[in-house]
């Protein structure tokens, strides 16, 4: 390598360490509330609870960690439109498995069930 | 910055680009791309626990006090370090941090030890207890009723007419189990093998501010792997 060490390219954006610790600090403090959620009874709302609390992790995950804050904003579009298409392969298998939810017979599986 | 200038001598510079930004952004938007892949492929097993669970839900509540949450939890903590002493070594490359990025290189690495480890325990655990996937599902008589050891550590509230009844095939929930946990433990292990990779390439001294781009991406994936845990923990751990 001849030539001198050059940055990386002008304007590289580093993470304060400050927000680094701040943002570690703020997902243990959520697992925590996630485990603590589960001694209270809220009934279908504790799924919903827990999906929140981890859906706010990710994101913090995602915004300071994978850095898409300061990112170009492109890479989030690709993550949002992920997302989307998950959502949308999830939801779309629930409303077909729901629509025949009244036709199931409980603890029938034959297809399912081993044969021992 | 002269354009002329750059393109004929930067080291790091590959020729189909123009600036070294462009270069860094088409590298970053790569690995997301890829990233985007990865969340499809879990989002099929995901689409899995879903259905199962809307549809037999009476076989997760039984099921899911075999899984120890203090193991879980403790395994979440382990990967949400790792995800932060990965952010700091992408810092410290990005300084020219060098003793700084091996150690926490390491301790990257380190973390993705421990969480097979406890993987491995909490594995074992269910191989002796005959709580394995599909056919291989025969519980030990023992492991009929979750422990009060295990149960205590999910709910400090188990009654007795928790769950008298045994729903039919709970060989399912740990099919699902077992799938999920298992793709994510190979993605760590994947992971842990970019890590050393750029542990070896750190000591060597290749990265710093001048060229970081590996440390950049590898981390992007090892957090990949933190976000789908932080998504398993709950839904299989923490059933209410």
């Amino acid at each position: 390598m001849h030539a001198p060490a050059q940055p990386a390219h002008p304007g590289t954006h580093v993470v304060p360490w400050r927000t680094l610790f701040v943002v570690f600090a703020a997902l243990v403090a959520l697992t925590v509330a996630t485990v603590a959620a589960t001694w209270v009874d809220l009934g279908k709302l504790n799924l919903v609870v827990a999906l929140a609390i981890a859906t706010v992790k990710a994101m913090l995950v995602l915004l300071y960690f994978m850095h898409l804050r300061w990112d170009n904003r492109f890479n989030a579009v690709v993550f949002c439109t992920t997302i989307l298409f998950a959502a949308l392969f999830v939801s779309l298998t629930l409303l077909d498995s729901k629509t025949y939810q009244p036709e199931l017979i409980p603890d029938y599986a034959p297809a399912i069930t081993p044969r021992s | 910055m002269s354009h002329a200038v750059e393109h004929a001598h930067d080291p790091h510079l590959q020729h189909h680009f123009a600036t070294r930004k462009q270069q860094a952004e088409a590298g970053k938007l790569g690995m997301w791309l890829f990233l985007a892949t990865e969340i499809l492929l879990f989002s099929g097993l995901f689409c899995a626990y879903a259905v199962y669970r809307a549809n037999h839900p009476e076989v997760f509540i039984y099921a899911h006090r075999f899984l120890d949450s203090t193991l879980g939890g403790i395994n979440t903590l382990v990967l949400i370090f790792s995800s932060f002493t990965m952010a700091w070594a992408v810092r410290a490359a990005q300084i020219g941090a060098q003793k700084a990025l091996q150690v926490l290189l390491a301790l990257t690495l380190a973390c993705g030890f421990g969480f097979l480890g406890i993987k491995y325990v909490e594995y074992h655990h269910k191989w002796k207890e005959g709580l394995l996937w599909g056919k291989r599902y025969a519980p030990q008589s023992q492991a009929h009723v979750p422990t009060g050891q295990e149960g205590a550590a999910t709910h400090g509230r188990e009654t007795a007419h928790d769950v008298p009844v045994v729903p039919k095939n709970v060989h399912l929930f740990f099919g699902i189990y077992f799938a999920m946990t298992g793709l994510h433990g190979l993605h760590v292990v994947a992971g842990m093998v970019v890590l050393g990779w750029l542990l070896l390439r750190a000591r060597r001294g290749e990265f710093g501010s001048h060229y970081f781009t590996p440390v950049d991406l590898g981390g992007l994936y090892w957090h990949l792997v933190d976000l789908v845990w932080i998504f398993l923990f709950p839904l299989l751990y923490l059933i209410h």
